[in-house]
């Protein structure tokens, strides 16, 4: 069944390590939804949150393909009930004063935040799962969005465990 | 059966999960004499190449920060990694390890005519020993030229480095002379590629890409430098420490899928070995006997798995596949269990995949798990190498047969047997009287024996090379299987004599692969390396033509390469420009004669002109795009495939399936 998966890639902090994860889905025809590169709390590790919508056996193949890359030390499939999932999202919303006050009442409810502010239009950050900002979207689209960015997804299983502790340092 | 070939060591640093070398092994011969300059001398040797003694890091050698320049350090790191021939073109941006090459005693250089050539002959270097195959090229041009042997390296799981000279440091994004991103070029076809950008790395740098190179499923690995890192004064210390910690190949398979598979293995009625490369690549071939004898299974070898398993054993139906014999391709079709050993499911092998071994449950061993259930979904998954595979399967079939018995398989050798006498390899001689081109292979095979190398190009000289040579021993039959290069015959025979130089090495080629790489023969007559060089002449790019035969209307679109009708080349005037002997054969009478002449040339590369008819064709044949079950013995003549029973007739192709056919080869590119 086709779903979304999370993928937590740890790769070690390697120039052109990106172009490797990014190449290797695209050659093996494998449609990324979001990705996010950071840092992690080992200086020589980076994390990527990979987000895909694949069937269960492409999702191996695409594991295992992945873990054939030399600088990838190890994947870990985030269940989206085990983990918290954020985006982050910066939109321009056309915002006069007629409508102002009703464009903040949306920001109000959905606990995002004012971050500039323009006789003309507010602009707006949020983060949240993928539903809580498309759910946002929607309800600021009829004001006028001008301007949008978003952030691919990153994430973290709940709990005290932690998938970087054990990653296998030869 | 001898294999006279080791596996590549272990390099200096964490201990790989390779053998340990033999004790008592002779440290690295000095290179015998360098032939620069020297041309047709006739060394019947190449040099230093000893097969079976260097090629081995010594241990215990230990620098400790010895000032060098890094074009010195990476010279000296080719040595004590035990690299004994390097193959390769010099150019700008590599000129600086050019220099400390001239002086080293370890490791020869072959000068290449075409960095194409050098890519082959190092993966021809590697099937032939087993070792890992090194090539050397500059920047830009040199080293996109070797980007097609690099993809037929990766495709076929060869150990082979590739290292390139790179435009300096701060030229380096400015499109200066000379400069290709080669590690992001060659990113989806190399196994590992790195840019060293400090020169201190380079010891490691090699190292790691040996030890990439060679472990777990084998590949090539480039290793791109940089000019200016080539010249900064450095120090070497060796051995360094290699850092992957992504890598951690499984060669120890999980015993309890072992047990199932032996289970399996067992209570099988139908069961078919089906064996691959990785077999080759694990040395087990010994262990694959023992298990085909003690379990009686018929064994069936691809492509890239000839020699695995001795042609002459009665267990063996041959190789499966879209030109495999009935009798293997029928076997796999019928099977209730296919024991898949370091095979991949390529596509050739099985045709339409929904309809390839319906009733098979798969056992599927491979020491890459991405390809366990790629394209077949196994039952039994075994990650890990086939010998440690085999050895422990051996076991655990033991006792399984010891605790539950097994199942009688005469009543399936039956039917494999009647398929194999009803429908044998076999060719007709052409009608209008020209020279058979699988006779004059079959006789070269015949005369050359199972001692001789044989190596091939793409296309239908390759698939009867693979049909009528009797292969007995391991890494004696070298083709390009999964890119399908052609030109790979001449270059990769040049590899495979420079690493087994006592043995006869034959490159089967065809007139036009090998008007693409024949330039090397000009390599081999100076460098003194005698191979043998079978072109079959057809005149024509031969496969492509057999399916413009069946499948266009026999509308010929520029299969025609007028070596037939102009005599343009005439192969025998340009072999004797390239400092070799050229022979012709154009008829039945002259075969024997000029292969035993040719057999008896030992210190100059031979060229043979076979002159053979362009209208024979490959068979057995699975079309693309159609079923295992389609398969055609000849010409309009299709075994069928009815129900349980394995009925042998004879059938006309219907118009429908000549249909799938066109529609097929439409959508096919050519090999």
């Amino acid at each position: 069944m086709i779903e979304r998966h999370t993928l937590s890639v740890l790769v070690e902090d390697k120039p052109g390590v990106l172009a490797r994860v990014s190449g290797l889905f695209s050659r093996r025809g494998f449609n990324i939804e979001s990705l996010a590169v950071g840092p992690t709390e080992h200086t020589d590790i980076s994390r990527m949150t990979i987000v895909v919508t694949v069937d269960d056996l492409p999702l191996e193949q695409v594991t295992k393909q992945l873990n054939k890359l030399v600088h990838v030390i190890k994947i870990v499939e985030l269940d989206a009930n085990a983990s918290v999932q954020r985006q982050l999202l910066l939109v321009k919303v056309r915002a006069d004063a007629t409508v102002r006050s009703q464009v903040l009442e949306v920001v109000e409810l959905f606990r995002a935040r004012t971050v500039d502010v323009t006789p003309e239009a507010v602009t707006i950050e949020a983060t949240g799962t993928v539903d809580k900002i498309a759910a946002l979207l929607r309800n600021l689209e009829p004001f006028g969005i001008r301007e949008m960015v978003q952030s691919g997804t990153i994430a973290v299983g709940r709990g005290p465990r932690s998938i970087t502790a054990t990653t296998g340092r030869a | 059966m001898t294999t006279a070939t080791p596996r590549p060591g272990p390099v200096p640093g964490p201990p790989g999960p390779k053998p340990a070398p033999p004790p008592g092994r002779p440290g690295h011969q000095t290179g015998g004499s360098r032939t620069e300059g020297s041309a047709n001398q006739g060394s019947a040797n190449p040099g230093s190449a000893n097969h079976g003694t260097a090629g081995q890091a010594q241990p215990g050698r230990r620098f400790d920060a010895v000032p060098m320049t890094g074009a010195q350090s990476l010279v000296r790191s080719l040595e004590e990694v035990g690299c004994e021939v390097v193959f390769g073109i010099p150019g700008g941006t590599i000129l600086p390890a050019y220099d400390p090459l001239l002086d080293s005693t370890r490791v020869r250089h072959v000068l290449v005519r075409h960095e194409q050539g050098a890519g082959h002959a190092a993966t021809g270097y590697a099937q032939a020993t087993g070792k890992v195959g090194v090539c050397m090229a500059t920047s830009g041009p040199g080293a996109t030229n070797l980007v097609t042997p690099i993809a037929d390296a990766y495709m076929d799981s060869v150990p082979v480095v590739a290292i390139t000279g790179q435009q300096s440091r701060p030229l380096i994004g400015t499109d200066a002379f000379q400069e290709a991103d080669i590690t992001g070029i060659t990113m989806p076809v190399t196994k590992h590629n790195t840019l060293v950008t400090d020169a201190t790395e380079i010891p490691r740098a090699i190292v790691e890409a040996f030890h990439l190179a060679s472990t777990g499923r084998p590949g090539p690995v480039l290793v791109d430098i940089p000019k200016d890192v080539l010249q900064e004064q450095t120090t070497f210390s060796w051995p360094p420490e290699m850092k992957l910690p992504g890598y951690r190949p499984t060669t120890r398979p999980h015993g309890k899928q072992i047990r199932e598979a032996a289970r399996l293995i067992s209570a099988a009625r139908q069961p078919v070995l089906y064996v691959g490369g990785g077999v080759l690549k694990a040395e087990a071939s010994d262990q694959l006997r023992e298990l085909a004898e003690l379990t009686g299974i018929p064994v069936v070898t691809t492509l890239m798995a000839r020699g695995a398993f001795p042609d002459s054993h009665p267990q063996h139906l041959g190789m499966p596949g879209m030109h495999g014999t009935v009798s293997a391709v029928a076997a796999m079709q019928k099977a209730d269990l296919l024991v898949a050993l370091g095979a991949r499911f390529d596509d050739r092998v099985t045709g339409v995949l929904s309809s390839f071994a319906p009733q098979a449950k798969i056992v599927h061993a491979d020491i890459d798990p991405a390809e366990i259930s790629k394209n077949r979904r196994a039952d039994v998954p075994i990650v890990g190498d086939c010998k440690e595979v085999i050895v422990e399967l051996l076991d655990a079939v033991r006792t399984e047969r010891a605790e539950r018995g097994h199942t009688d398989l005469a009543a399936w050798w039956k039917q494999l047997d009647e398929l194999r006498e009803t429908f044998p390899l076999g060719y007709d001689w052409p009608p209008d009287g020209s020279l058979s081109p699988q006779y004059v292979i079959e006789r070269i095979g015949q005369i050359a024996g199972p001692d001789a190398l044989y190596t091939a190009g793409v296309g239908q000289h390759q698939m009867w090379a693979a049909q009528f040579i009797g292969y007995e021993k391991p890494r004696t039959w070298l083709n390009s299987g999964g890119l399908g290069t052609m030109g790979y015959a001449v270059p990769a025979a040049m590899g495979a004599k420079m690493g087994r130089p006592d043995a006869v090495v034959w490159a089967i080629d065809g007139d036009g692969c090998f008007q693409m790489t024949n330039q090397e023969l000009a390599t081999c007559a100076i460098e003194g390396i005698p191979i043998k060089v079978a072109i079959i002449n057809n005149g024509n790019l031969g496969m492509v033509r057999q399916w413009q035969n069946l499948f266009y209307k026999e509308r010929y679109s520029n299969t025609d390469l007028g070596t037939h009708k102009h005599r343009i080349p005439d192969f025998k005037l340009l072999a004797e420009a390239m400092g070799c002997v050229g022979l012709r054969a154009e008829s039945r009478d002259d075969v024997d004669r000029v292969i035993k002449q040719a057999m008896e040339i030992d210190d100059q590369p031979v060229v043979i002109d076979f002159v053979v008819g362009p209208d024979a064709q490959v068979w057995p044949m699975v079309a693309a795009g159609t079923g295992n079950d389609e398969i055609m013995a000849a010409r309009n003549i299709r075994p069928l495939f009815d129900g349980d029973e394995l009925v042998a007739g004879v059938d006309e192709v219907s118009a429908a399936t000549a249909e799938v056919h066109e529609e097929s080869a439409r959508e096919e590119s050519e090999r």
